[in-house]
């Protein structure tokens, strides 16, 4: 009972098939507060179907989801949202025709209104200073009056980190956050997050593939393989299992 | 625009249609028709706003305009009471159909909406013994906040009455569009599931753009009926409905001045094309029209707009042609 206690986000023998295909297979996990999780496997491994049904995007055959100690099995990724579970996706899920300060008023508007909504403008009803901190603490603030869909792949990515995040979320799960991104410029923007998720002391999950990000930013790793969890741990020890290398890492 | 450049333009265009239309009276009835249609398509952009386009809004100016006519016929009540009472039936039609038309975007949501107009319409033209039929029902002039008056009297009243609704609906669509509701209406244009995953309901969302944009119709519903004195099925067939989003997109669908441009330029170029080119006024409507679509996509407004501030900064070019801002 206390390890289910410490645990934030928890999985029951979670199932789910799509046809023939099996995207989750039993699926037991458990996650602690503070953890940084990175999550490996190949495309169809079903990573993101495991993040679709933990944020009620997908609903599980079998199998229940457990988090901050709620039932949250087939609740929808409003619900589940509203208790304290932010996500960016693989492909950015912002708002491209308003500015990126409009998309995190808008996303702030969720929680930290001040009242009066339809007669107060929009950065009236809503706590501008939230707002701009996180603006700031993923270096979004010389962006702010630039429309959203018009910023670069990389900036864009963090704005859909800061939308979530403008929350105050208690858990991140962020599905490859680095995708998209040219390879010199993968680290600096894992930085940049990583230290806006240190600030705010959100536990976190990536989506990730590139195993040097992996090495420097997780201090957990689990591979998937096939609807499964084939090894999970510290990085360095799933990363030396002869299974991952043979079937996740490939030499 | 800037506020002060907006509220004298405003102030301007409100004295000249006054000015007009008093020293020559024949026109206060057009006036009034392009005043309540103006009403209508500031709905109309509302849905715009979402990304969507319904073919069935005139149904909200049908459904306030009969609550007129039937308040009007069964208890003579006086005309601001008619227009607060009928506008009052379209949004509870509209509160009670828009909890369905909410589950739904794009073409399904358009067609949805004709679908439930032409119940409507069916409804009013076949049961004759309640409705008037196809004929329509007559109500007599009411009284206007308690002065009997007589018709030339009664229009100016009524002008000076849609005057004030359409600032005020206008102002009350800007604010909306500025506030949190109406940004977040937008934003469920662009990206519904992030508006989920932010713990923001889409279709409450939406629910409200239907409700406000219902009434809106139905205000102009009302004001179209008092100018009239007559209601008919007419009001909420499809093609009215499909008129409606022609003015949308003739005045730009940007802004709630657009709306009463838009109809203005409609009222009148139906009026001269009717006397020019008689039996062929939609002829000319149309070439209004396709011009509009390839010279100003952002409609009469943006070329107002263009006019009124040359090149700033931060302007940005039209990136989508007008049918995709229209229908996506």
């Amino acid at each position: 009972m206390s390890e289910a206690a410490a645990s934030l986000l928890s999985t029951r023998g979670l199932s789910l098939r799509f046809g023939g295909i099996v995207a989750a297979d039993g699926i037991d996990f458990d996650l602690k507060e503070g953890e940084r999780l990175a999550v490996v496997g190949q495309n169809g491994a079903g990573k993101t179907t495991f993040i679709n049904i933990c944020t009620g995007y997908l609903k599980a055959d079998a199998g229940q989801v457990k988090f901050d100690g709620a039932d949250v099995t087939g609740q929808s990724p409003r619900a589940i949202t509203r208790r304290g579970v932010g996500r960016s996706f693989q492909l950015p899920q912002v708002f491209t025709e308003h500015t990126v300060r409009d998309c995190l008023l808008i996303a702030a508007s969720s929680v930290h209104r001040r009242g009066g909504g339809l007669w107060r403008s929009l950065d009236r009803a809503v706590d501008a200073d939230e707002v701009d901190n996180t603006l700031e603490l993923l270096q979004l603030a010389g962006r702010a009056d630039d429309i959203a869909g018009d910023l670069p792949e990389g900036q864009r990515k963090l704005l859909d980190v800061a939308m979530a995040l403008v929350l105050r979320p208690k858990l991140m799960i962020m599905d490859e956050p680095t995708s998209g991104v040219s390879t010199d410029e993968k680290h600096a923007l894992m930085a940049v997050l990583m230290r806006a998720l240190d600030e705010r002391k959100v536990t976190s999950i990536f989506i990730e593939h590139d195993i040097d990000i992996v090495r420097q930013y997780a201090t957990r790793l689990a591979a998937w393989i096939a609807g499964r969890i084939a090894a999970d741990g510290r990085p360095q020890d799933v990363l030396s299992d002869p299974v991952v290398i043979r079937n996740v890492i490939g030499e | 625009m800037r506020t002060a450049t907006l509220v004298s333009l405003v102030a301007v265009l409100v004295l000249a249609v006054l000015g007009v239309s008093l020293s020559m009276p024949w026109l206060k009835t057009p006036v009034l028709m392009a005043i309540s249609h103006g009403l209508a398509v500031t709905g109309i952009i509302v849905l715009i706003r979402a990304g969507q386009v319904s073919f069935g809004h005139a149904m909200y100016a049908c459904v306030s305009g009969y609550a007129v006519a039937f308040l009007g016929r069964a208890f003579h009540l006086d005309t601001l009471w008619l227009v607060v009472l009928g506008t009052m039936v379209s949004i509870a039609a509209a509160a009670l159909i828009g909890v369905f038309m909410v589950r739904y975007r794009g073409i399904f949501f358009g067609m949805l909406n004709l679908a439930f107009s032409m119940v409507l319409f069916s409804v009013l033209g076949k049961f004759g013994g309640l409705t008037g039929g196809t004929d329509g029902l007559r109500f007599d002039r009411p009284a206007f906040a308690g002065f009997v008056m007589e018709r030339e009297d009664f229009e100016t009243a009524l002008l000076g009455l849609g005057l004030v609704l359409a600032v005020g609906g206008g102002v009350l669509v800007m604010r909306y569009f500025g506030g949190v509701n109406g940004q977040c209406l937008a934003a469920l244009k662009t990206n519904e599931t992030r508006l989920e995953y932010l713990g923001i309901s889409a279709k409450r969302v939406f629910w409200g753009g239907y409700v406000l944009s219902a009434t809106l119709c139905g205000l102009g519903g009302t004001l179209f009926a008092l100018t009239q004195g007559l209601v008919t099925p007419d009001m909420g067939y499809w093609v009215r409905s499909g008129e409606l989003v022609f003015i949308a997109i003739l005045g730009g669908s940007g802004h709630a001045l657009g709306a009463f441009i838009g109809a203005f330029v409609f009222e009148f170029v139906k009026l001269y094309a009717a006397s020019l080119l008689t039996g062929a006024w939609q002829l000319a409507l149309g070439i209004v029209l396709i011009v509009m679509v390839f010279v100003a996509p952002k409609g009469l407004y943006g070329l107002l707009v263009r006019r009124c501030k040359p090149p700033e900064p931060k302007a940005r070019a039209v990136r989508k042609n007008v049918v995709k801002e229209v229908v996506a």
